[in-house]
């Protein structure tokens, strides 16, 4: 049982994490864009 | 964000959650192995997936190559189209003679549909690279989930947390294989990137089925561990919609993030073209030479 | 204008020749620097020595574990080796000359691969005897199999290591990328060359399926590096 919820715990915090690097790319992004626009 | 991205992401969501009911309530609970069975909900969907970004990356990869000359282009646009019709051929006629010959032409024409279609889409040599560069992100992550959730099933049931056999080890030879390509992409310098990467896709691919005959070789030649109770036991018809609806879920949720994926790798080439044409048009203020 | 044309056509150099120039070059330099061989050899010397202090088997165990110690070695010292083909061409812009001359690409690409080939097949000359010492080795299976599976193996090794020697010569952190995208790829060739070893040696059952394997393996990679070349070459 332990093992079933360890596991889809583990797939979630896998995806999540993935989502959080991909916000932070989106990110950093918006700030390049905004740099630009400024100069 | 645009209204069509936050509802495809609701849908997404909601198709998770749905399919999280299904896979954790409506599913009864295995007869032998109890409840660690229904790891395999999220198990086989995650594969499925990876496997399936996995071999668009090639077809990406592919498309990068010959789609800079125009003839090139439309010389591996026919031979998909003529391997498409015969692998339509050989799955209608060959139906009859083996199962072999039909799943053959069936792979032949779901390999030539892929290729034309991801043509019609990312007709150009950036797309097709940021699409290869997306699906292989997007799948690493996903067999990373595969490679995690197996053993996390195998250990209740097979007693052990790692086997040698010919599908586990090939998923981590695939997986070892697509990490180098990431590797590869992140210390590339500069524009030659995509080609490079695209070249180390094409040897992947070619890889993979070698890879697999090794290893089941291999294997084959050594003391097999004890495996019982596989899925093909009495599978129930509920077990089943489980499967099937976390498939769904999974393969859109998998689209959501490839989308996403592509869309920032197109965002980051526009704010770098921007960058340079700047740069450029600064440095023809300061340097007034005839070369620029 | 169709004179000069023709010209051009006649002038241009052809594989072959342009296979042997670029590859007696190569052979000439390492004859006089032997920088290459020299490196191999000593790396591989090493690995054999930690290996025996490591391990310290006995003569039935070292049969078993033989083929990979002695194929993991040679892994090694043939990437010791690749990460120098290409640096070497690097320095005095001489790939640059190389594009923009008409010469066939995929020519450099072999002389390349059949040089790092000889250089690799020296080693392996050289190395055997000295594990066949240090190891107590005698095979049960017959030679002539092991010979042919050494040359089998080489191949698989250098044909993809100097196809990716030319893509990791182009990042970053070079010297590092060469194993890091070479060693996934090469998997199954190393279990090949790995259990075909292991398996003439121990003479228990036969290596057929394993050279079958690393033949196509030799085949399917020769003819990928040969038409993917060109554009690695080219990229900028």
């Amino acid at each position: 049982m332990n093992y079933l919820y360890t596991a889809y715990v583990v797939t979630w915090v896998v995806h999540i994490v993935y989502l959080f690097y991909l916000s932070r790319r989106a990110a950093r992004l918006r700030e390049e864009a905004r740099d630009l626009e400024r100069k | 964000m645009k209204p069509t991205y936050v509802i495809a992401s609701l849908v997404t969501f909601a198709l998770l959650s749905y399919g999280l009911y299904q896979g954790l309530v409506v599913a009864p609970t295995e007869a032998t192995m109890g409840d660690v069975q229904r790891i395999f909900y999220y198990h086989l969907p995650s594969a499925w997936v990876a496997f399936t970004l996995f071999f668009l990356n090639f077809v990406g990869s592919l498309l990068f190559l010959v789609v800079k000359k125009d003839a090139a282009d439309k010389f591996a646009a026919g031979v998909f189209a003529v391997l498409g019709v015969i692998g339509l051929g050989i799955s209608i006629f060959g139906r009859s003679y083996t199962e072999f010959a039909s799943s053959i032409g069936g792979t032949l024409l779901m390999c030539a549909i892929a290729y034309l279609v991801i043509r019609h889409f990312f007709h150009s040599q950036p797309q097709a690279d940021a699409f290869a560069a997306s699906t292989a992100e997007v799948g690493v992550v996903f067999c990373t989930v595969v490679l995690l959730t197996g053993p996390l099933w195998a250990r209740p049931v097979w007693g052990i947390w790692w086997t040698w056999d010919a599908r586990l080890t090939s998923t981590l030879v695939l997986w070892l294989i697509y990490v180098s390509y990431l590797i590869l992409r992140k210390f590339a310098t500069g524009g030659q990137t995509p080609t490079l990467a695209a070249a180390l896709s094409i040897f992947g691919f070619a890889d993979v089925p070698i890879v697999y005959l090794s290893i089941r070789y291999f294997r084959t030649q050594h003391p097999q561990p004890v495996i019982n109770g596989g899925e093909g036991s009495g599978i129930d018809s509920h077990m089943w919609a489980a499967v099937l609806w976390n498939l769904l879920a999974f393969t859109v949720f998998a689209i959501m993030l490839v989308t996403t994926r592509y869309k920032l790798a197109q965002a980051e080439r526009r704010i770098e073209e921007a960058f340079a044409t700047r740069d450029l048009e600064d440095d023809s203020h300061l340097i007034s030479r005839s070369t620029r | 204008m169709s004179a000069t044309a023709a010209r051009a056509v006649a002038r241009e150099p052809g594989l072959l020749a342009v296979t042997r120039a670029s590859l007696a070059k190569d052979l000439r330099m390492e004859w006089r620097s032997k920088d290459a061989i020299n490196s191999m050899l000593f790396f591989s010397l090493l690995v054999v020595v930690i290996f025996s202090f490591a391990f310290e088997p006995t003569a039935e165990e070292s049969r078993r574990i033989a083929g990979g110690l002695i194929w993991v070695a040679f892994l090694f010292a043939t990437v010791v080796a690749l990460n120098q083909t290409w640096a070497r061409e690097l320095r005095n812009q001489v790939l640059d000359a190389y594009r923009t001359s008409p010469a066939p690409p995929a020519a450099l690409f072999i002389s390349k691969a059949v040089g790092n080939f000889l250089f690799v097949c020296v080693l392996e000359a050289v190395m055997t005897p000295l594990f066949i010492i240090f190891y107590n080795l005698r095979s049960i299976g017959p030679v002539y199999e092991l010979v042919i599976v050494a040359l089998l193996a080489t191949w698989a090794l250098v044909v993809n290591g100097t196809f990716f020697g030319a893509l990791s010569i182009r990042t970053r952190n070079r010297e590092i990328m060469l194993p890091l995208i070479l060693f996934p790829i090469s998997i199954p060739a190393l279990i090949a060359m790995v259990d075909a070893t292991t398996q003439i040696f121990t003479g228990e059952s036969s290596p057929r399926f394993w050279m079958q394997l690393l033949a196509v393996y030799d085949l399917v990679f020769t003819l990928v590096s040969l038409s993917l070349f060109e554009s690695v070459l080219n990229a900028e």
